[in-house]
């Protein structure tokens, strides 16, 4: 077996060991979590019969271990369960699976990750390297003060100022981004524009930041000396000598950025009303469902852990270290 | 200038927009006119012919994953629209406050047992049925019985046996006389649904449902075929659930949406100064309380809960908690929105002398715990320290106790772990559905545990003799009696009534008065309001 196939098929085996660990770690700091489902959702009306009742209903009177188990071997078969709400105090059994909960707000959340992504990482990278090229001039240290600028401020801050200037002062942009299922894909690039932007000027700084200084890094290896003194352009040395070797820091930033796409922008969702899958964990934690809240944590366990893979995939792919081993 | 010059001149600067409502209003107060009538005279200021047609977006402030259009299920506020905007029940309040038939053309009652509704004829359903006594039997069972799981089941255990009696004539049997019960069948949960399918979201209303996005959005285009006369303008309907109240704001100023609820007080003097932004406020029946129990030492003591109730200062809570919109209240449940509110008890105002007087009889000593958290409402911990501090210009010690906001109502409210704590109640259209929601003995949240003393006894005979009570007069004596008894020897403090405070564009029109029973004009904004 070639040694890159069996590295990747190493590296794919760390990953199913690793969500193995934060699925028991997910399961067990949800037990720790304070309150129960059953008195939140019966608010009021809580009694000790009325919740005993309810705990019984939902198993939540079973060992944790046990639980543990069912659900592991539910979600193996793709079964992420029943979520807790819907049977309410009112008792009408008007659950929905979490697959469905989950899955269109998934897809509003990658399309919106993918949007940003689109623009943002060849925005970075095109940066990055431009700044290392004329790295200390004033077009890098205003580069390098927008970003920073724009990184240091919190989010919904960066969302505020863009509301009050791309759609309040000049109505370029709908300050709403509710998209639904049926909404055409140019309605939905217009729509989600605004918390695009948002995350895309709030990322850019960590990965244009990271390409200059990997590159700028690798310039002061024999090997660029040696380019250099062959005759090699800046740019050339750049494109040709220092990037191949500067992929493995920057897919690994980029892997990071892209999962935080994912996992991390609930406030802009919920600044600019965007139905994704961070606003439905947060209701989900709120009202203690459990199972909504074991499936979206797996999801983002799993986005980290596949983004990780690819960037160490890229990192060897790149690498002739990695790639020719001794 | 004469008052009668100067009110004409402030209604036509109302009229084009130079003062909002509320300075209109406080206007008319000052020349000496009454709230009631300086609040309809407004609305004649601004009532114009209802226009029809337009797309009519509101951005809800409530709404979840959860819900559905099954009306057994509705708990919050975008249910309860989306609910009023599709479904059509027996009889609504209207928005000046009267309850009329709607699917119920006339009901009668000679005993206050058996009702006798009688249904307007020809009415279809979204699916081209007509509607028929079978389908309101079918509505009414659907929240009734043993299996039943729905929140309004509680509601209609007063109801013995129902039947229909020909195709347009449903009779019920109740348990015992009820003279309220045609308000109760306009309750948002008892929506009549057609028979065999509660839970699709077909009913008789002004709109039919196109796209019900659970926690997301619910899109409605008008009925053609809509009963109702004069109601429903708007030609396609959207709400949406927007539960952040900066980007609900955002989205009205910037044309977005055209209409809100539940404003934010804190940001509410920015909100105001935008052109284009109208903002409502309509003093309903929900109010903050801070019940004391009186199985839990000392709150027992007569004179200890007397020297409490005169240690409060009500208007500074209404204008620090509320920044002034709400109302000051008089120790019981009942609002000026009520039918029977008795305006005749004197305010309880602040007192130190009282207070110092009544807490020296009880001859207690040592400091009171009071909790509070803000899970009880916006604001309970700031209202719970203004509260200690007025008791201590009358040497009552009171020792404030943040609780978590998580488990709050399970472990501090209603809880003898606890004598007294900060609550809020939502308020009930009737004066009946309030007291037996939280002061008769016989109900589980009764939550001062009001029943042992004298004063609760006659409390609880009165409530019962008011129910089978068909002479307006007299019900509204014996009301006024009941909230005389709660307001004295009653467990609970109620020094506030929250407002609803809402806002719209503009270009949204209404008719010169709005229904305080819910927030957006009785949660029937959808089909009374129209494109300017």
């Amino acid at each position: 077996m070639h040694p890159v196939i069996k590295t990747v098929l190493g590296r794919l085996a760390m990953g199913i060991a690793t969500l193995f660990v934060v699925s028991i770690i997910i399961f067990s700091s949800i037990e720790y979590l304070p309150g129960d489902f059953a008195k939140n959702i019966l608010g009021q009306a809580a009694t000790e019969e009325t919740t005993a009742a309810f705990r019984r209903e939902l198993g939540l009177d079973q060992p944790a271990v046990l639980r543990y188990g069912q659900w592991v071997a539910a979600v193996v078969q793709g079964d992420l369960g029943t979520s807790f709400s819907g049977r309410n105090a009112s008792g009408v059994d008007r659950s929905r699976q979490v697959v469905d909960l989950i899955a269109p707000r998934l897809r509003n959340t990658l399309f919106l990750a993918s949007l940003a992504a689109v623009v943002a990482v060849p925005l970075s990278l095109l940066l990055g390297i431009s700044t290392a090229l004329y790295r200390n001039s004033v077009y890098d240290r205003s580069v390098n003060m927008t970003t920073l600028t724009t990184i240091s401020f919190p989010e919904f801050f960066v969302a505020y100022i863009l509301i009050l200037f791309l759609a309040s002062l000049y109505p370029v942009f709908p300050s709403l981004a509710n998209v639904d299922a049926e909404t055409p894909l140019g309605e939905r690039f217009y729509r989600a524009a605004l918390p695009a932007l948002t995350l895309t000027l709030v990322i850019v700084a960590h990965m244009m930041r990271m390409t200059r200084a990997a590159i700028i890094n690798l310039l002061a290896s024999p090997y660029i000396q040696m380019a250099r003194l062959s005759g090699a352009s800046p740019t050339e040395v750049i494109l040709k000598h220092a990037l191949p070797n500067a992929w493995a820091p920057i897919a690994t930033v980029i892997a990071f950025n892209l999962a935080y796409l994912v996992v991390g922008v609930v406030v802009v969702e919920v600044v600019f009303v965007y139905p994704g899958i961070g606003q439905l964990m947060v209701d989900a934690v709120a009202s203690r469902d459990i199972p909504v809240v074991q499936g979206c944590a797996l999801i983002f366990a799993m986005t980290y852990i596949i983004l990780n893979l690819i960037a160490d995939i890229i990192g060897i792919l790149t690498n002739p270290r990695l790639l020719h081993p001794k | 200038m004469s008052k009668l010059e100067y009110r004409a001149i402030q209604g036509l600067k109302y009229k084009s927009g130079q003062i909002d409502r509320r300075t209109f209003v406080r206007s008319l107060l000052a020349t000496g006119v009454a709230l009631p009538s300086a609040l309809s005279l407004a609305g004649q200021a601004a009532a114009a012919t209802p226009k029809s047609g337009g797309l009519f977006r509101m951005g809800v402030g409530h709404g979840s994953t959860t819900d559905t259009l099954d009306s057994a299920t509705s708990e919050n506020h975008f249910t309860l629209i989306n609910g009023y905007t599709f479904g059509n029940h027996l009889t609504e309040v209207n928005n000046d406050g009267q309850l009329v038939g709607e699917l119920a053309e006339s009901y009668e009652s000679d005993d206050g047992q058996k009702w006798i509704f009688n249904l307007r004829q020809g009415v279809e359903f979204h699916n081209g049925k007509t509607m028929t006594s079978e389908d309101v039997v079918a509505s009414f069972n659907h929240h009734m019985g043993e299996d039943s799981t729905s929140a309004a089941k509680g509601l209609l255990t007063a109801v013995e046996s129902l039947k229909a009696d020909g195709k347009n004539r449903v009779i019920f049997d109740l348990k015992s006389p009820n003279a309220d019960f045609p308000f109760i069948v306009s309750d948002y949960h008892i929506s009549i649904r057609p028979a065999g399918d509660m839970a699709s979201g077909i009913g008789t209303g002004g709109y039919i449902v196109q796209n019900f996005e659970p926690g997301v959005k619910s899109v409605l285009k008008r009925n053609p075929n809509y009963w109702k006369e004069g109601r429903a303008h708007f030609d396609e309907v959207q709400l949406i659930s927007i539960v952040d109240p900066t980007a609900r704001q955002t989205a009205l100023m910037n044309g977005d949406i055209d209409a809100m609820d539940r404003v934010d007080l804190k940001t509410i003097n920015l909100f105001k100064r935008n052109p284009n932004v109208n903002i409502m406020e309509v003093t309903g029946t929900a109010h903050y309380t801070f019940p004391m129990r009186l199985n839990v030492d000392p709150f027992g003591d007569y004179d200890l809960r007397m020297a409490l109730k005169h240690s409060i200062k009500r208007q500074e809570l209404v204008d620090k908690v509320l920044l002034g919109y709400g109302a000051v209240g008089n120790d019981h449940p009942i609002s000026t929105a009520n039918r029977y509110h008795n305006s005749d008890l004197p305010q309880r105002e602040f007192d130190a002398d009282k207070a110092a007087f009544h807490y020296k009889k009880s001859g207690h000593s040592g400091k009171i715990p009071l909790s509070a958290a803000d899970s009880a409402f916006a604001g309970a911990v700031d209202a719970a320290q203004l509260i200690a501090n007025s008791a201590s210009e009358a040497g009552i010690e009171i020792e404030v106790v943040r609780e978590p906001n998580d488990g709050y109502w399970s472990n501090v409210w209603n809880n003898d772990a606890k004598g007294w704590c900060a609550c809020y109640w939502g308020g009930r259209p009737t004066e009946d559905w309030m007291f037996s929601a939280a002061y008769t003995n016989d109900t589980e949240w009764n939550d001062t545990n009001w029943k042992g003393t004298d004063g609760s006894k006659k409390f609880n005979a009165l409530v019962i003799e008011a129910r089978a009570e068909l002479d307006d007069t007299k019900r509204r004596e014996i009301y006024y009696e009941c909230q005389s008894l709660i307001s004295d020897d009653g467990g609970s403090i109620v020094p506030l009534f929250n407002s609803y405070v809402s806002a719209n564009s503009k270009s949204i029109a209404m008719d010169d008065q709005v229904a305080a029973n819910w927030d957006s004009d009785g949660a029937k904004c959808v089909e009374r309001w129209w494109f300017a």
